[in-house]
């Protein structure tokens, strides 16, 4: 009654969930090209993409990912054996005690031959299969706290998957072993199968079982006679032997049966048996109502994810599904940090201070981005900034054991994170926008350096721009302190030395690339070097030269002072990223 | 023989593969060996615009890891090349900030030195392997093909740094692109910039620079415009078609790799190196160009005894230039 009255609130709890994550993954927006989709069209287009891989040659696809990266795990052997030995003892572990064990009237009753529990092979393998799961949890612990896997961190989804995994585990080995203690369920067994008239044979049965049956009896004290031990055999081979193979074949619980021994009367005594069966699947239970919004929803979502991406393709495949597709991928992700031990620029976040570098922190921040829409403003431009310091080497989506096209899933919300609000990173304004007009027919962008303009723009309003040129130049408004406050790098004091040949001018590829070069570049580099000297501040951060120079070393090259050009305006452009943009965090 | 850690990028793994398989096949051909670091990161070029200090700590971190196993780098691309070469220098300049970056690094259990020496796919096959290696093991010439060379900017410049060969009249790419028996062609612009670090920051520019270097190799009669950087590659192949259809401006010069104008005269195959031949393009120049890489002539021995001589004076020329 209890059991069933848990099971299927357990049960309702979990459809529920589904629900919610479901309607989640059809109607949350996602990437540029479904802004405007609704809940039905989202549905509809999956249902209708479905019947189409069902019955084509996609199907061979579909069951070779499934053999391969779902059951094998290959993708997760590929990057690491040491994680794949631990993730298939868990998984190929908890799988079978899961068919076997908690689904016996389903599952074993009606195919394994001879099914009994508490009969080889299957009592065996049920303490087994249970062994393999704790070999991988204590490896899963180990690898977390003892070695030292690159980028690995732990947050408490982590924590909560390994403790559910745990505690249902060693519950069910607790219980096993409080029931070959227990004298009151001898009592049960003896009444139920063998059901004997006289005082002497219960007594005699009852020393053969705690002889060689690890029970703990009231009654039994001491040493037992030979004779009576024997009696006891004949009645246990009569009643029992047929369906009762020996504890000791269920190596873990008969181990804690042991240790339990000495308070074992006690512990029967006490309903220890009953607590823990609650115990056992109150676990359960508890496990299968959250799996929709904990890690181990990936069990679903991950096989999914591996399966979708090995049959979608972006040019071919609706949007509206690739969108649906990118959601599922992000409850997908497991948090392995595969990506980001293999991220081109992980080592960025080390200066940075900001996890949103690293592809795998990323994600969470986005699952939860997705679901608020809001994280505040300081929260979205670190995603952003995260998101954008990606030189697209695509080695986070080659790697990830989850399938997920990380690839993509970047360039879709990096978009979403460009083209809303007025926050920009300063990234924009560097190579790292290579990429988007690399590929901007996969995303529409018509302007592709949009961001970079909107960055310049910005730029352009905090420093004032330079009187036209006919008006002379102020001189009383210069920054003294400029020159003299900053933390001089040996680069830039060499602005020093110029006097003003325009060599620097004349061979520079983006000056000549203009008629009007001061209309397009605001400041030639000449000019900047000899304002630096004056202490314009503003004329210099404010140039459009600054962005529009294409760091070929030419003027360098050809300076006769030596003045390092390129280098001080590589210099001035930090400057003006951290002078203009971060300052929008506070 | 040095030994060599391929440093191969962000680029040519997602958007040049065909440069990493050729340049394996060339190096294979030419029995070098060479180890792959996978720990190695990005070269932190593109961090340079807006933060110094995190293209310092990229850099920093693959020499270091190459110095830990005993490895020089080996770069196919160019801004790599520099980026790496570059923070080479300004860390052992600024003792500073080397000593900031080691600490971020001593975390890994790292430790930058810089000791370790960077070349550039081209530097050693030019200087290690030596023109005239090269020239006994190509199997044959092309018959009529003219190259126009790019030398990509952040290897020549700055000079000082990169050593790179002569930045204002270098021969080095020259010199490897007639060991094939391709003809490098003059052509005004060869050592300007191809346009690549501006694309996305402003594409106008971009498409300015990379189209002024487009018109340039075609009007001095170039077949292919031959490069050995993927961002230089990515700029004369796929924005190429940009600017072709954005500005209705067809120039129609094909870019090939070096590794694969060398790789075919050193007998490999052509589906190994990458080359596609665009196979639905209708226009007579890219199909004539394409088939010139097919049109092959014996080796004349007695002219490369006399080209051999004057590439070794430019060697000793060049070697005397850098020693003073």
């Amino acid at each position: 009654m209890t059991f069933d009255l848990l099971f299927y609130s357990s049960l309702i709890l979990l459809a529920v969930g589904m629900v919610v994550k479901i309607t989640q993954w059809f109607s949350y927006r996602i990437g540029i090209q479904t802004q405007n989709s609704t809940f039905s069209q989202r549905l509809g287009s999956s249902l209708k993409a479905i019947p189409g891989v069902i019955f084509s040659p996609k199907i061979g696809i579909i069951l070779k990912v499934f053999i391969l990266d779902v059951l094998l795990q290959y993708r997760i052997l590929k990057e690491d054996i040491l994680r794949w030995v631990m993730h298939m003892l868990i998984f190929w572990g908890f799988i079978l005690l899961f068919f076997m064990h908690a689904l016996e009237t389903v599952v074993s009753d009606a195919i394994l031959p001879g099914y009994f529990s508490t009969v080889n092979p299957y009592m065996f393998l049920r303490d087994f299969f249970g062994c393999m799961v704790l070999i991988g949890i204590a490896i899963a612990i180990c690898r977390r706290l003892f070695l030292k896997v690159p980028r690995l961190s732990t947050n408490k989804c982590d924590v909560y998957a390994i403790f559910i995994v745990t505690t249902i585990i060693f519950s069910g080995i607790f219980l096993e072993g409080a029931k070959i203690i227990s004298y009151t369920d001898f009592q049960n067994m003896e009444q139920d199968y063998s059901a004997l008239e006289y005082k002497e044979d219960i007594f005699a049965l009852e020393a053969y079982w705690v002889k060689h049956y690890g029970l703990v009896s009231p009654n039994i004290k001491g040493e037992i006679s030979q004779e009576i031990l024997s009696a006891g055999e004949e009645l246990h081979n009569e009643s029992c032997l047929d369906c009762h193979t020996k504890p000791q074949a269920a190596f873990t619980g008969y181990a804690v049966s042991r240790i339990m021994e000495p308070v074992g009367g006690l512990l029967d005594r006490m309903g220890f048996v009953t607590f823990l069966y609650y115990f056992h699947i109150l676990a359960c239970f508890i496990g299968l109502a959250l799996l929709p919004f904990t890690k181990m929803l990936h069990i679903i979502t991950t096989p999914v994810s591996l399966i979708t991406g090995a049959i979608m393709q972006r040019d071919k495949s609706d949007p509206l599904n690739i969108a649906t597709r990118q959601l599922i991928e992000l409850d997908a992700c497991v948090h392995c940090n595969t990506c980001s031990k293999t991220c081109s620029q992980a080592s960025a976040c080390d200066i940075k201070n900001n996890i949103n570098i690293l592809p795998s922190e990323r994600m969470l921040s986005l699952r939860q981005y997705f679901k608020t829409n809001d994280l505040g403003s300081s929260q979205f431009m670190a995603i952003q900034e995260g998101i954008y310091l990606c030189s697209n080497c695509d080695r986070c989506t080659v790697v990830c054991p989850a399938g997920i096209n990380l690839k993509e899933l970047w360039y879709d919300v990096r978009e979403d994170f460009i083209r809303s609000g007025e926050i920009i990173t300063p990234l924009v304004l560097s190579p790292f926008s290579y990429n988007r007009t690399y590929n901007q027919d996969d995303f529409n962008a018509t302007l592709s350096d949009m961001p970079a303009r909107h960055a310049k723009g910005i730029i352009a309003s905090k420093y004032k721009k330079k009187a036209r040129s006919e008006e002379p130049l102020s001189l009383t408004d210069t920054d003294t302190e400029f020159n003299a406050s900053k933390d001089h790098s040996l680069a830039e004091d060499t602005f020093s030395y110029c006097f003003s040949c325009e060599n620097c001018t004349n061979v520079c590829p983006v000056v000549l690339n203009y008629e009007k070069p001061e209309e397009a570049v605001d400041l030639l580099p000449h000019q900047i070097m000899r304002s630096l000297g004056l202490g314009l501040k503003d004329l210099v951060l404010g140039s459009n030269m600054l962005w529009d120079c294409v760091t070929c070393y030419q003027c360098q090259e050809h300076c006769p002072q030596n003045v390092k050009v390129t280098d001080i305006l590589y210099e001035l452009k930090n400057e003006v990223a951290k002078d203009c943009f971060y300052s929008q965090k506070e | 023989m040095k030994k060599f850690a391929l440093f191969i990028g962000c680029n040519i793994p997602a958007k040049v593969e065909q440069y990493e398989t050729s340049a394996r096949a060339v190096l294979k051909k030419l029995d070098i060996d060479i180890v792959d670091i996978k720990a190695f990161n990005c070269c932190g070029y593109p961090l340079k615009n807006t933060d110094q200090t995190a293209w310092l700590l990229s850099s920093a971190r693959n020499i270091a890891l190459a110095e830990q196993k005993g490895f020089e780098i080996l770069t196919l691309c160019k801004c790599c090349f520099g980026s790496l070469k570059k923070a080479n220098a300004v860390l052992n300049e600024d003792n500073n900030i080397k000593l900031e970056i080691n600490k971020i690094l001593e975390k890994e259990g790292l430790q930058y030195q810089g000791n370790s020496s960077i070349s550039h796919y081209l530097s050693i096959l030019h200087d290690d392997i030596t023109i005239e290696d090269l020239n006994k093991k190509t199997i044959d010439h092309y018959n009529d093909l003219n190259i126009a060379t790019h030398y990509g900017c952040h290897a020549l410049r700055p000079s000082e740094i990169m050593k790179f060969d002569d930045p204002v009249s270098p021969t080095l790419f020259d010199n490897l692109v007639e060991v094939t028996g391709a003809k490098s062609i003059e052509w005004p612009s060869k050592l300007d910039c191809c346009g690549a670090p501006v694309l996305g920051i402003n594409n106008d520019l971009s498409y300015d620079l990379t189209e002024k270097k487009l018109s340039n190799a075609k009007k001095a009669g170039a077949d292919f415009i031959c490069v050995a950087c993927p961002w230089c590659y990515m700029q004369f192949d796929k924005i190429q078609g940009q600017i072709a259809l954005k500005r209705s401006s067809e120039y129609n010069l094909p870019s090939i790799l070096y590794t694969q104008l060398l790789g075919l005269r050193l007998g490999i195959g052509q589906k190994e190196l990458g080359i596609q031949i665009p196979g639905n393009s209708d226009n007579e120049q890219v199909k004539q160009a394409f088939s010139k890489l097919f049109d092959t002539k014996e080796k004349k021995v007695k002219k490369k005894k006399t080209k051999k001589k004057t590439i070794k004076k430019k060697v000793e020329k060049k070697e005397t230039q850098t020693s003073e």
